[in-house]
């Protein structure tokens, strides 16, 4: 079984005058055709760079080991030629903060234009034109829109634009990298409706990251939650949300309630103490330091990710312990 | 009381360690430390010019050898025109070059981070004011305008200096100023005024401290720019003509014809002079501005 | 699709067609307040040189004079012609009033308008900087794209280098060892070039032969300025595409699958350019200032080389004159790199 996106034992290690950072250990995901897939966690757990490996835009002080595989054909060996051919046309990424992800001087049409005229060299100025108006109009912004620069769209406007623009080359699967930080509590609720729409609509693969748990229960199939680097917890969505199995998952879910749910909007949901620093990681679990379940047993070795439910696992050796 | 005493003693103690981190860093920049000990040879070549090279070497009235004479035992670098052997020229002309582009340095330093810091700390007017005048001494161009005032004040050492110091500093002034713009907004200088401190106290204690590293980069970056506008000024004649300088050793040259005679040596050795030191400072100066700013040092 | 346009704040507004005639008045407010910023600059540049010239001395006829005057008749007819017998205030309107006229007094050597010696000399000039412009701005501009493209690489070592020891370098003196080597020639090997001069002395200017001879008599001067802005563009492009290089629109356009080549040349290179070309036009600017060493060495009879002629007289208006159109050049250049940068960056444009 190929499937649309297949992680296998990934990890990346970025190399920095002050040391190694592994940013990535030995993550293991997969998602099938039309399916969301959510990840979670909190700053720095490597959720960016996991996506950005996908699509082999790490950059050069990174080291990747393991494989990713889109339909079937390795990203990380493949042929410059053949990445290229693979870079939006098959997966497309809708980048964290688009603030800076558009170039801002050149008009937003050109922009979406680019992708649909590097893929399709035959395409001509009529259909390329059309098709950008068509794609602004699916975000909801009028096709006039296209002349406009960066500067002058608003933040909610330009995140739309990104979509629009991940969406131009009608790729199969569409990363989207926190697609609704930076903008204000209602557009956020737009844009994130407006994405899961549009995927639903078109079948398209996702993969959705955020630190907001509630907002991936709602739009995804299944979540996977990240911390430091490794995938602790991965299941259904609603499960992982409402019964989820390691207590880091259990902290993110009560970190950020369900949208709209008034009670628990301000329910306890403090963390002790800061995300570790991927340098200086404790032995056995890197949980543990913040953990209130956490024995012994945890900090000396690893604890594997191991199916605890019918296709839910977690990595946490307390699981179904008092 | 005390507490204040203990935080300034810490605030002491934290600014050496910062020294000793800046100079580990410093000593790993290769071409930074290249610099410093091509400066260090050319500072104790002008400071033993008495030594090494008789004074005597300079009189034209006393000099022994024959006119442009090429390179021999004798004259290990020639003679100019006068029969003076140009080693000699070239050792005490490093004392006026290097001299003059200290002193020019120590007048551009002072007016630019005066202006600078005035401008930065004081919103409204005042520092309106003094940041357009800035901006409108850094239109006027260098080397008409010190032509001018070398002609209106007269060729001496010290004219020349001062010349070139009021001539610089606006580079300086926009720097220091835009550091003591962000300084400003730092929280803790904003404390120190709520507790009631005088302008004089915060610029002296807050502002003055945390700038001054950058000054101090800055300043050697600007002994460089100095001692060219030196040898270029001397060059057109309008350095002090009683003493000899690296730019006064090219003037001559140029005006006796070397380059027609091929007389190398006497036009060689003075600019490989001034472009090793102009050049080293320039790189101390870089090597002193990316250990103060971490950003610059991802690109040089 | 599904969601309501006026959901969105920004969409509402949007919806009117984007301002397609004419230039947008963001611009021109932009220009307006630039060109008013030039004119004060310009005004102040008008108070130093009148501060240099008649404050400065104390008694500017004697000093500047110099010797000049045998008789005190001399000295007053001096005097009187320039106004220097008035009050300050008096000398100031005076002055302001002939300089605008274009009335900046005659020549002591040459006994001719300071202002028709000013526009004899201006052309060679011209010639020479904007050659040198020219390539040192597209050579310079290749270098520091490439040499910051790939940092740390061959070419970046390299140009970064010689960039600053040329940087380093007088560039007179630069022009000095070309000079010898190529115009007088080391050893065997005969001198290619002329030592100096604008034309030889039996060429027809009008004919192609002398334009030809025009060429080949600027040819060191021209390499010479073209080192020395070369360095300094390639250091200027080189830092403004670093600092593009670690941004995420960068990233976009890879993500897009277009090559390496066209992300730079397409994505990068546009918005580096930016700051570049401030830099080639302000230093346009400085066209007088920069060309007196070079027109001295190469002895090239522009503005610069009248600077230094004039030095030795010392020639009063001459230098007043030079001062002031080469403080109008960076003024008048300053003006057309911010307009230019207001074109060309669209944040600033609409
Ligand atoms: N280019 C880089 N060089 C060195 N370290 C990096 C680089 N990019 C990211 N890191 C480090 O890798 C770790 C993971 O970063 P990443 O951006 O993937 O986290 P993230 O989960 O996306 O966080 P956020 O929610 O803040 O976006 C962090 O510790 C970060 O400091
Ligand atoms: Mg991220």
């Amino acid at each position: 079984m190929t499937g649309l996106l297949r992680i296998e034992d990934l990890s990346v290690t970025y190399r920095t005058e002050e040391g190694d950072v592994p940013a990535v250990r030995g993550v293991d995901l997969a998602v099938d055709a039309g399916e969301v897939l959510g990840i979670a966690g909190e700053s720095g757990s490597g959720k960016s760079t996991l996506a950005s490996t996908v699509l082999r835009l790490q950059p050069s002080s990174a080291r990747v080991s393991g494989s990713v595989r889109v339909d079937g054909s390795d990203v990380l060996t493949m042929r410059w030629g053949e990445l290229r051919a693979l870079r939006w046309a098959g997966a497309s990424i809708v980048f964290q903060g688009a603030q800076h992800s558009l170039n801002p001087v050149r008009r937003v049409g050109t922009q979406i234009a680019e992708p649909l005229r590097v893929h399709d060299p035959r395409a001509t100025d009529d259909t390329v034109t059309s098709r950008v108006g068509e794609l602004l109009e699916q975000v909801g912004l009028p096709a006039a829109r296209a002349a406009a620069y960066p500067h002058q769209l608003s933040g909610g406007q330009r995140q739309r634009v990104m979509i629009a623009m991940a969406l131009a080359c009608r790729p199969a699967l569409v990363l989207a990298d926190e697609p609704t930080t930076a903008l204000d509590v209602m557009v956020q609720a737009q844009v994130l409706a407006l994405l899961s729409g549009l995927v639903r609509e078109l079948g398209v693969g996702m993969v959705l990251i955020s630190h907001d748990l509630s907002v991936l229960a709602d739009m995804c199939d299944r979540i996977a939650v990240m911390y430091a680097g490794r995938v602790v917890e991965q299941g259904p969505a609603a499960e992982v949300f409402e019964a989820s199995l390691h207590p880091y998952a259990g902290a993110l879910s009560a970190a950020f309630p369900r949208v709209g749910d008034p009670a628990a909007r301000f329910a306890p949901a403090g963390l002790p103490g800061d995300p570790p620093d991927p340098r200086y990681l404790p032995s056995g679990c890197s949980f543990a330091p913040r953990c209130s379940r956490a024995v012994d047993a945890c900090r000396e070795q690893v604890p594997p990710l191991e199916e605890k439910r019918p296709g839910h696992a977690a990595a946490c050796i307390r699981v179904g312990e008092p | 009381m005390s507490a204040g005493t203990e935080a300034r003693r810490l605030a002491r103690r934290r600014r050496a360690q910062s020294w000793r981190h800046g100079w580990r860093e410093f000593r790993r920049n290769r071409s930074g430390m290249a610099g410093a000990v091509v400066l260090t040879l050319f500072v104790v070549m002008a400071l033993a010019a008495p030594l090494i090279a008789d004074a005597d070497g300079l009189s034209v009235t006393r000099a022994t050898g024959g006119v442009l004479e090429s390179p021999s035992g004798a004259y290990p670098l020639g003679t100019d025109d006068n029969g003076r052997s140009v080693l000699t020229l070239l050792i005490w002309g490093s004392r006026i070059s290097l001299l003059v582009g200290l002193l020019a340095t120590v007048i551009s330093i002072l007016i630019g981070t005066t202006v600078g810091l005035l401008s930065g700390y004081f919103g409204g007017w005042p520092g309106a004011v003094l940041f357009r005048l800035t901006e409108w001494f850094l239109v006027i161009p260098f080397l008409p305008l010190a032509i001018v005032l070398a002609t209106v004040l007269g060729r001496s050492l010290v004219n020349i200096a001062i010349v070139i110091g009021v001539t610089s500093w606006p580079g300086t002034a926009l720097l220091i100023r835009s550091q003591t713009l962000s300084i400003k907004q730092r929280a803790y200088v904003d404390r120190s005024r709520a507790l009631g401190g005088g302008h004089g106290h915060l610029l002296a204690r807050h502002v003055l401290p945390n700038v001054m590293p950058l000054v101090f980069a800055n300043t050697t970056l600007t002994v460089a720019v100095a001692i060219l506008s030196e040898t270029t000024l001397s060059f057109l004649g309008l350095g002090d003509p009683t003493r000899v300088s690296w730019g006064s050793m090219l003037q001559d040259a140029f005006q006796v014809g070397a380059i027609t005679t091929g007389s190398w040596w006497f036009i060689v050795p003075p600019g490989l002079c001034v472009v090793l030191v102009v050049l080293s400072f320039t790189l101390v100066g870089q090597a002193l501005e990316s250990v103060l700013n971490p950003r610059l040092r991802e690109r040089r | 699709m599904s969601l309501p346009a006026a959901a969105d704040p920004g969409v509402g507004a949007a919806l009117e067609p984007p301002a397609a005639t004419g230039r947008p008045r963001g611009y021109g407010r932009y220009a307006l307040g630039k060109v008013a910023g030039s004119l004060a600059s310009l005004g102040f540049v008008l108070v130093v040189n009148f501060f240099l010239f008649r404050v400065l001395p104390g008694d500017p006829a004697r000093t500047l004079g110099r010797g000049r005057f045998t008789t005190d008749e001399q000295l007053d007819a001096f005097n009187e012609t320039y106004g220097l017998d008035q009050p300050l205030p008096q000398q100031f309107l005076t002055f302001l009033g002939n300089t605008l006229t274009g009335d900046l007094g005659v020549s002591l050597r040459y006994r001719v308008p300071v202002s028709e010696l000013i526009w004899d000399r201006l052309w060679p000039t011209l010639m020479l900087v904007g050659t040198a412009t020219l390539f040192a701005a597209l050579i310079g501009i290749w270098l520091g794209v490439h040499a910051a493209w790939r940092r740390g690489g061959p070419l970046d070592r390299i140009s970064t280098s010689a960039s600053l020891t040329v940087y380093s370098m007088p560039e007179w003196w630069l022009g000095l060892l070309l000079i010898a080597a190529l115009s007088v020639g080391i050893g065997p090997l005969p001198g290619l070039f002329p030592t100096g001069g604008l034309r030889s002395v039996d060429a027809d200017p009008s004919s192609l032969a002398g334009v030809l001879d025009t060429a080949w008599h600027l040819t060191l001067p021209v390499f010479t300025l073209t080192l020395a802005y070369l360095a300094d563009y390639a250091l200027v492009m080189r830092s403004s595409l670093l600092d593009e290089i670690g941004e995420d629109y960068l990233t976009t356009a890879r993500a897009k699958g277009l090559r390496d080549k066209v992300v730079r040349n397409r994505h990068a290179v546009p918005n580096a350019l930016l700051p570049t070309t401030t830099v080639v036009a302000l230093n346009f600017g400085f066209v007088v200032a920069g060309a007196i060493t070079v027109e001295t060495v190469f002895s090239i009879p522009g503005l610069g080389l009248l600077a230094t002629e004039a030095l030795e007289v010392p020639d009063y208006w001459v230098l007043q004159g030079v001062f002031l159109v080469a403080s109008a050049a960076v003024i008048v250049a300053n003006l057309a790199a911010n307009l230019l940068y207001g074109l060309l960056d669209p944040r600033v444009r609409t």
